[in-house]
Formats: C-alpha cells, sequence, structure tokens
C-alpha cells in the first residue's frame, strides 16, 4: 500500500504524535503501533475517495479520544504511572552512553571525596582528635568536586573556571591559616557559614551560562531544595545501613565501631553529596519535584502556628524571653518562612493569577515579619546589654538580611495580589538576592575571625 | 461515499454495550489470532467484517487489550517490517492463549445456551395469546 505521504499529512501525524508522547502511559513503541494503525486507516480511507486531511480527520477520530485512550494504557500498564528513576531507560543509545557515563562520573567524584577526607590521615590528622580540622574543612572536601562536576556537564569557559578555583583555594586558605581559638566562636562560626558561601560556587558552576538569567537561578534554587530532601532520604538509607553493619558483625563478636565512625558515616556522609547531586540531576525531568509539594503542605500549617502565636501573645500580654538563644531561633524561623516562599514560588506557574494559596503564602511572610518584629523590640534594647560577641553579630546580620528579603518579597506578593504587579517580579527579586547570602557568609567567615580576635 | 470504510455507525446497528465488548475482547481477539498472525488494523477490519459493522470498537481501544493478552502470556509479538516498509507489530497466539480460547468458547457457549433457553422459554409464553390488545384508534377524533 504506497500512500501519497505529503508533507501536510506528515506534519499532522507528527503533531498527533507529540500529543500521543505527552501522554505518561503510553510509550514509545506504543505511539509507533498507533501511528503504524493510523497511516494504514489514512490509506484505506484515501483508497474509498477521501481527501488526504479528510481521511487524517476520520482516522484520529476512530483511534479514539486520547484521554480515554491514554486511561485505558494506564489501566493496563499502571506501573507507567509510577515514574522510574533507576530504569530510565533512553530509546537512542547515545542518551544512553551519556547517562552511563555522567553515573560513572560522579560515582568517581564521591570515591574521591571519601579518598580526599581520609587522606589528611596519612599526616596524622585523625578524625576525632583534630575534628576542628575536619569541620571547618569539611565542604572543601566535596564542593569543589561537585563545582567540578557541573562544570565539566556545562563546559564551563575557562574565565569562570579560575575565578572558582581561585574561590576555593581562598576559602582553604582561610579556614585553615587563621589562628583560631580552640573550639573558639569565630571558628564554630566559619563551619557554619563557610559552606553557605561556597555554595554560591557550585551555583555558579551548575547554572553554567545561565547563572546571569532569572530562570538559571530559580533552577539552582530547585536543585538545592531537592538535593537536601534527597541527601535527608539517602541519610536515613545510609543509618539503616550502619545499623545493619553494626549488628550483623555483632553477632559473630566482632566490634565495628571504629571502623563505622572513622570510615562508613563520614565517606557516606560526604559521597552522598555527590550522589544526592547525580540523582537530583538525573532525575529532574523524571520525577515530580518534591520540595514544592513540602511547601504546600507546610506552609498553611506555618501561616496557622504564626497568626495563632501573635495572637496568644497579643492576648496573654506575655512578651518574648530576652534569651540569648533567641535571636537565633527567630533567624531560623524567618529563613523556614523564606523557604517556604522560595520553595513554593520555584514550583509557581508565574502566568497563573493569585490564588487562595497565595494569599496564605503572604499571611504566613507578614505574620512572620510581625513575630520577628516583636522579637527584635525586645532584645533591640538589650543588646547592648549583652554585648557584641561574634554570635549575636552574625545572628543580628542574618536577622537583618532576611528581614530585608522577606519585607520586599511582601511588598511584592501584595501588589501583585492586587493586580499591580506580575509575579515574575517575585521571582527577581529572589533569585538576584541569592549572592547577598553567600556575600554575608564571606564576611563572617573572612572578616569576623581577625575582627573578634579569633575568639 | 458510502463505502463501508467511511460508513458511521449504522443507524439501525444495535450499541453493543462497553461491559458486553470488553468481556468479548478476549475470545475475539484470540480466535481471529488463532487464524493467522495479525496486526492491530487487520484485527479490527476483521472484527469490522465478521460482526458485520456491528461490533464498533473504538480503535485505539484494541491496543490496551491486545498489551494485556500478551501479558498475560496468551499471546507474543514481534516488530516486522510491513511491504510498504514501516515497522509494524504482529501478534501470534501462544498455546497457552488457545487453551484459554477453548476455556472461553466453552463458558460462552454455556452462556449462549442459558440465554436461548431463556428466550425460547420467553416465546413460548407470549404465543398463546396472539389476540390484538389494542383496538384500532379512530382516526381524527
Amino acid at each position: 500500500m504506497s500512500q501519497p505521504s505529503n508533507a501536510s499529512l506528515e506534519a499532522q501525524i507528527d503533531q498527533w504524535r507529540g500529543y500521543l508522547r505527552r501522554r505518561q502511559a503510553i510509550h514509545a513503541v506504543d505511539v509507533a503501533e498507533l501511528e503504524d494503525h493510523l497511516r494504514e486507516q489514512v490509506a484505506t480511507l484515501e483508497e474509498a475517495g477521501l481527501a488526504t486531511d479528510e481521511a487524517f480527520l476520520v482516522a484520529v477520530k476512530r483511534m479514539g479520544d486520547l484521554d480515554s485512550l491514554s486511561r485505558e494504557f494506564a489501566r493496563e500498564h499502571s506501573e507507567r504511572l509510577w515514574k522510574q528513576l533507576v530504569a530510565v531507560r533512553t530509546e537512542d543509545g547515545v542518551g544512553h552512553r551519556q547517562t552511563r557515563t555522567e553515573a560513572f562520573v560522579a560515582f568517581g567524584l564521591a570515591i574521591l571525596a571519601a579518598a580526599l577526607l581520609k587522606a589528611p590521615t596519612l599526616f596524622g590528622l585523625d578524625l576525632e582528635e583534630d575534628g576542628s580540622f575536619y569541620a571547618r574543612n569539611a565542604s572543601l572536601f566535596v564542593l569543589p568536586l561537585l563545582t567540578g562536576y557541573f562544570a565539566w556537564k556545562r563546559r564551563l569557559a575557562a574565565g569562570t573556571l579560575r575565578w572558582l578555583a581561585l574561590g576555593f583555594v581562598a576559602a582553604a586558605v582561610v579556614a585553615n591559616a587563621f589562628p583560631f581559638t580552640p573550639e573558639g566562636s569565630t571558628e564554630i562560626l566559619t563551619v557554619m557559614h563557610l559552606p553557605i558561601a561556597l555554595w554560591l560556587g557550585v551555583g555558579v558552576a551548575y547554572a553554567g551560562d545561565r547563572w546571569s538569567d532569572v530562570a538559571g537561578r530559580m533552577d539552582f534554587i530547585r536543585f538545592s531544595g531537592e538535593l537536601f530532601i534527597y541527601y535527608v532520604l539517602i541519610a536515613l538509607g545510609g543509618g539503616l545501613f550502619t545499623g545493619f553493619t553494626a549488628l550483623t558483625f555483632m553477632a559473630i563478636g566482632i566490634e565495628l565501631a571504629w571502623f563505622i565512625g572513622h570510615w562508613l558515616v563520614p565517606c557516606g556522609a560526604i559521597g552522598a553529596v555527590m550522589v544526592g547531586s547525580w540523582l537530583v540531576e538525573s532525575k529532574q525531568s523524571v520525577i515530580e519535584n518534591m520540595a514544592p509539594v513540602l511547601t504546600r503542605l507546610f506552609s498553611p500549617l506555618f501561616a496557622l502556628l504564626l497568626v495563632i502565636f501573635l495572637g496568644t501573645m497579643l492576648f496573654s500580654g506575655r512578651g518574648v524571653g530576652i534569651e540569648r538563644e533567641v535571636l537565633i531561633a527567630f533567624d531560623l524561623l524567618l529563613a523556614m518562612v523564606l523557604a517556604l516562599l522560595l520553595y513554593s514560588a520555584s514550583a509557581r506557574d508565574p502566568a497563573l493569577p493569585p490564588g487562595p494559596f497565595d494569599v496564605v503564602q503572604v499571611v504566613l511572610v507578614v505574620s512572620a515579619l510581625l513575630a520577628n518584629a516583636v522579637a527584635l523590640w525586645a532584645i533591640g534594647g538589650r543588646i547592648s546589654e549583652f554585648g557584641f560577641s561574634p554570635n549575636r553579630v552574625a545572628a543580628l546580620g542574618e536577622n537583618l538580611i532576611l528581614l530585608v528579603n522577606l519585607t520586599w518579597s511582601a511588598v511584592l506578593y501584595l501588589r501583585f495580589l492586587r493586580g499591580r504587579g506580575a509575579f515574575a517580579a517575585l521571582e527577581r527579586w529572589q533569585t538576584s538576592y541569592l549572592p547577598v547570602y553567600a556575600m554575608w557568609a564571606a564576611i563572617v567567615v573572612i572578616v569576623f575571625p581577625p575582627l573578634f580576635r579569633y575568639i | 461515499m458510502s463505502k463501508t470504510p467511511l460508513a458511521p455507525p449504522l443507524e439501525d446497528a444495535l450499541a453493543i454495550s462497553k461491559d458486553l465488548i470488553a468481556a468479548s475482547s478476549t475470545p475475539i481477539v484470540l480466535a481471529i489470532l488463532a487464524e493467522g498472525d495479525s496486526y492491530g488494523y487487520a484485527i479490527l477490519k476483521r472484527v469490522r467484517d465478521l460482526s458485520a459493522g456491528r461490533m464498533e470498537w473504538t480503535d485505539g481501544m484494541l491496543y490496551p487489550v491486545l498489551h494485556r493478552l500478551e501479558r498475560l502470556g496468551h499471546i507474543e509479538s514481534r516488530w516486522e517490517r510491513a511491504e510498504s516498509g514501516r515497522k509494524r507489530k504482529y501478534y501470534r497466539v501462544t498455546r497457552g492463549g488457545l487453551v484459554q480460547l477453548d476455556e472461553e468458547r466453552r463458558q460462552w457457549q454455556a452462556v449462549d445456551a442459558t440465554l436461548r433457553g431463556i428466550w425460547q422459554m420467553a416465546a413460548a409464553r407470549l404465543e398463546p395469546d396472539p389476540t390484538p390488545s389494542i383496538a384500532p384508534i379512530p382516526q381524527g377524533a
């Protein structure tokens, strides 16, 4: 049967194939089977005297509507509705080889990170006795490798690469050359802030040449959230694995505590960063993002909590306790609210009109700002009494940074709700704010220790 | 324009219910494949011919049925290059499929026999009273 396959028919079939391909339950091989059917039907109809495009319309109609068709396929192939990450099969060999290479590189880098972590032991630095060395350098064992992985994947320009390398070298110098007081505040601050500062380097490599785009940075935000979730999941699995390792050997009377503490847990924890990143990278188009789902669940809960908290505080007249940790607690609260805002924004279609969930977000942000204002008010008068320790200055700076971000976010969100601004403005604000966190973290790492005399 | 491929379901055609179509699809497909290996379009055409157009299957719905039968092991598939040069998925019935077909045949025959008995009884009950119950209505009343 040789049918006159004219260009418009091919284009129409192409389009129809595209619609089918978007159905999750209908795989490419089924589409090929259905296409064969469609073509034969068209050919038969043409022989009966129909024009090509009429024949196409009738054939498509006979095929049945896509929704019920894909429902039938889904009933027969229910496993297809559960997207499989590990068993992803690409149709062409090239894609497959590419995925495999990436997996090899990622796992190789994970092993390298573990080896780097263990290398200082050769120079007599023990994980327990020199814990502070490892704590300060923890991010330096793996983040340069992760950056390198993305630099390789995105084929980063040599110029950018040089800047990133310079940054990491500078970080290594600062973390190790400063004469910290052992377990002093500035050292602990460095331990906490260095990863935040270096994470920006990962972001620059991750986004590649899209770092200056809102979309590129937004992708990095999504990546960070997903990596966090995957890391937690891997850690849970790792905990189980560790437990079974210890138990099975205990059964034959061998104590593995040293091996677990010195090898299994640290190497696993550092390698999991690489493996988790690779998983997030390879899954991004396969599986739904988890972070936005969690924000959907928790944004209303947090909004409710804050509103009730504010109400209770007003009615009972209880002031915020002026403990030293209060500021840090409220920093964490603001960071949490910011994360909720960020990840719900990351999954939102900017073109959609405001909905009820947007109102929840605004309530959340505004009530968090109010709660924070109350806390600042309570602390404000006493801050000089406590003295300006490095911890308090760092906490205050962070509070200020988050406050500025959330206040302007609230303004932009309210504008959006009232129809006076686009949602994209909020996205742009959040993505252009990203370097600020890293800058502050860098300041804490570089300026604070000498400023506070390494206490 | 009244040739069969174009003909919409005939006005007087029986609309066979969805459940019945679903239930009968297994024996029909197996029986057609028992005649010889075939592929989707040809199977549908055969169904249409055999039922004189009374079994209107939506074309696409045949494929999930074929895939189910393949999963159950009643049929197996292979890709072949058709004379048109396109790749085409052929199905053949397996030994298990033939056993299943036999089983289905016995079940359907039992259903058929039961229904036949019922229809006959119903017809017999109606026959002894052939008097017209409705008097002709006068026109123009």
